[in-house]
């Protein structure tokens, strides 16, 4: 019992992560129908940026305190932003209006780009950092096994849900919200009403690339190593649970994200580790089959 | 339909025709005129200026932190120390100005492109025609070419290799519309099952080449059932996942597979019982030619071994495009409603295409094997499915010649940029996303519909559906 408990934490706080990249894949996927494959590589700059920024103020002498973390965290949404904005401009744009196989045949290309790129300029090895947020918080003592939330877990989980709180009050409060749910349902008749569609979708990409940097910077946090590749598998596991959410649902891909994390760790805990990959994707096959749309997805209606 | 783009005076290259299905598919908007006044007029070289000082601003902005700032493990090998490279970051930043500034003037002076007119379609068509059997005499004469090194073999051999793969997987996506991320699983289990067989049950090459075969289209039935009643991008990732699902197993079922470490010591093809051992002696290929004993005549041979599989696939594919089962698919890929309402058996058409498409990748699985002598997981990542994939969208999807010659320019292109090692993938991924945003329609764009009434003639690749 106590068991299962630690593990349902530490599922959470790994869903958590799965699900703020998966809200990347799904808002790009509402808005233009089109699988960002090179999302997962955006979330592996986010991270790369964060552990350049941590490198920076240790060696300038801070210690790393809330107000810290803060800045890094705004630092790297501000340039991973950046990458997510260029991505777009340089390797979707020009295919808008194209067939649907050629925006992802472009970003299979550009996630390579991205991989290669930052092996060149950072390096192939692994890049270890100190752990930065320390300490636990026992909650609960149960027959010899004690139950605790580290305090990174909770940073994990109090982030995320700060971050995605501000974001749904943009999706559902704003007139750039608005302007994002027209382009979803009808981008031809929101650009005939006079919206930026070219704008409010590079917009997408912005702020889906500034949760990715978040959840780049938690992953950092937590795991204290990255390299070059940590962005294929999350990248895939994320789509995963967009998809298992129900694809273009924003709810769907947070609860995905968080039944991805779950699956995993329970898996990893109760059977074994090397196959948890494999428990993913069959839950996943599995949810397609029965439930085609995912879980919170809409049936599409098809018309002759 | 391909003209409401121009109709509004904004030229679209690849305005694709929508397919009136309901679905509101990403083509159909992207030539939406701005609403409201455009940007004022300004002197062109002023604005091109402008626009490219944009660029080098958000190329320095992109290139600072992960170019400019070097992190590695400091001497103690304690935590991360920084090294600053500013220079790389100008000459980056420099780069990205002078191209942006090119790019404007020369979109500045560039006469407004013609919409693609039926006659160079038809000029393209009978191209075409001419470039086929001649890549086809080139591939067969070239081991007797003079000129033709080890090398220049080996390199045929991995062409061939891709060639057969995208044939392969064309079936698949090309004709049967159906979009598949994960084909490396089937060639992966070809693989493994020539592997498996031949050094367990000493079965030569040419009785485990069918068994292959069998055994990869059987997955692909079985990776089919699950996933008829799937569309496009839930396809895509149960295929992803599928394919990562295989290669995981194959990674931890170290009994069976060997793990990490693969299979060794895979038996070499014979030619009818004559082997190819580099010291000749009784029974080998060069003693019963009376040949000297070279390792050039195993190459010669899988060389021709890998055409041959590669134009049987070609010419099964062909030959049923003209039957019932290749018609079925190719309706199946322009709009699978109709065909129900007209009889068609969907579940079967669907679990066929994906049968005989990983039939072929199996094929090219076992010769993989037997050419390598050696394989791991390793060699089945993802990465090979997006290559796979990414041949048969650049050559135009559906067509045959588009795809061999993909095949050509990216797999040759990757070996020809051997010398710049770790930039390579760079390269080799930037190459994907230049020809895709240069012909998003690959690089033949014109096919020749399978049936037509009267005259055959080709058409646009805009005119034909794509995988859903």
């Amino acid at each position: 019992m106590a068991y299962a408990l630690q593990q349902l934490i530490n599922g959470v706080a790994l869903g958590m992560i799965y699900g703020l990249i998966a809200v990347g894949y799904t808002m790009v996927y509402g808005i233009i129908g089109m699988i960002n494959f090179a999302h997962g590589d955006i979330f592996m700059v986010g991270a790369f940026i964060s552990l350049i920024s941590f490198v920076l103020i240790s060696m300038g002498g801070w210690t790393a305190g809330p107000g810290a973390i803060l800045l890094v965290l705004l630092v790297s949404m501000a340039i991973t932003a950046l990458y997510g904005w260029s991505v777009e401009r340089v390797a979707y744009r020009p295919l808008r209006g194209s067939f649907r196989l050629a925006p992802l045949i472009s970003a299979i290309g550009m996630s390579i780009v991205l991989q290669n790129y930052v092996q060149v300029a950072q390096g192939a090895r692994v890049k270890p950092i100190e752990a930065i947020i320390t300490g636990n918080l026992e909650i609960w003592h149960g027959n010899g096994f004690a139950v605790s939330i580290s305090t990174m877990q909770a940073v994990i989980v109090v982030v995320t849900l700060a971050v995605l709180a501000i974001f749904t009050w943009l999706v559902t409060r704003t007139a750039l919200g608005r302007a994002m749910r027209a382009c979803e349902q009808d981008r031809k008749m929101a650009g005939l009403l006079g919206i930026d569609t070219d704008r409010t979708i590079s917009i997408t990409f912005v702020i889906g690339a500034a949760l990715a940097s978040v959840a780049g910077t938690m992953y950092l946090l937590r795991y204290g190593v990255i390299d070059f590749y940590i962005g294929f598998l999350a990248g895939v596991k994320a789509f995963t649970a967009a998809v298992l959410g129900g694809i273009g649902s924003l709810p769907g891909a947070v609860l995905g994200g968080l039944l991805i994390g779950l699956i995993e760790t329970f898996w990893s805990a109760y059977f074994s580790v090397e196959y948890k990959d494999v428990a993913t994707f069959a839950i996943l096959v599995i949810t397609l089959i029965f439930m085609p749309t995912g879980l919170l997805g809409r049936a599409e209606v098809e018309k002759v | 339909m391909s003209t409401a783009n121009s109709r509004f005076g904004v030229p679209h290259e690849g305005g694709v025709p929508h397919s009136d299905d309901g679905v509101p598919d990403p083509g159909e908007m992207g030539g939406i005129p701005r609403v409201g006044p455009g940007p004022a007029p300004r002197p062109p070289l002023t604005h091109a200026l402008r626009d490219a000082l944009l660029a080098a601003l958000v190329a320095a902005g992109l290139f600072i932190p992960l170019v400019g700032l070097r992190t590695d493990v400091g001497p103690g090998g304690g935590g991360l120390m920084i090294r600053t490279r500013w220079g790389d970051v100008a000459i980056l930043v420099g780069i990205v100005f002078a191209a942006r500034l090119l790019l404007n003037l020369w979109s500045n002076f560039r006469p407004a492109p013609a919409p693609r007119s039926a006659q160079r379609t038809a000029l393209m068509g009978r191209v075409g025609t001419a470039v086929a059997p001649a890549l086809l005499a080139l591939a067969i004469a070239l081991p007797f070419l003079p000129g033709t090194t080890r090398y220049g073999l080996d390199l045929g051999i991995l062409v061939l290799t891709y060639v057969m793969l995208g044939w392969g997987l064309n079936i698949v996506v090309g004709l049967a519309g159906l979009l598949d991320l994960g084909y490396v699983a089937f060639y992966a289990v070809g693989a493994y099952s020539y592997a498996l067989l031949s050094t367990t049950f000493d079965l030569s090459f040419w009785i485990c080449l069918p068994l292959a075969g069998i055994l990869a289209a059987f997955w692909g039935v079985l990776l089919g059932f699950p996933v008829l009643r799937l569309r496009g991008d839930y396809l895509a990732i149960v295929t992803l996942a599928f394919g990562e699902i295989i290669r995981v197993v194959l990674l931890n079922w170290v009994s069976l597979t060997g793990g990490p470490n693969g299979i060794s010591g895979i038996p070499r093809p014979t030619f009818f019982g004559l082997s190819f051992s580099a010291g000749g002696g009784p029974g080998s290929f060069a003693d019963f030619f009376g040949l000297e004993p070279s390792p050039t005549h195993r190459v010669v041979f899988l060389y021709y071994l890998i055409l041959g599989l590669a134009l049987l696939t070609n010419w099964v594919t062909l030959r049923l495009r003209r039957q019932p089962l290749g018609r079925a698919w190719e309706a199946l890929r322009e709009d699978e409603i109709a065909c129900r309402a007209l009889g068609i058996n969907v579940t079967n058409t669907k679990l066929s295409a994906f049968a005989i498409g990983a039939m072929f990748g199996g094929f090219a699985g076992a010769f993989f094997a037997t050419r390598q002598a050696f394989i791991s997981p390793e060699s089945f990542t993802f990465i090979e499915s997006a290559i796979i994939l990414a041949i048969v969208v650049l050559g135009g999807l559906g067509s045959q010649l588009g795809v061999a010659i993909a095949a050509l320019v990216m797999i040759g292109g990757f070996e020809a940029f051997r010398d710049l090692e770790e930039y390579r993938m760079l390269v080799f991924g930037g190459a994907m996303v230049a020809i895709m945003v240069w012909r998003p329609r690959g690089l033949v764009s014109s096919r020749t519909p399978s049936v037509s009434l009267g005259a055959r003639k080709a058409i646009s690749a805009e005119l034909v559906g794509q995988g859903r």
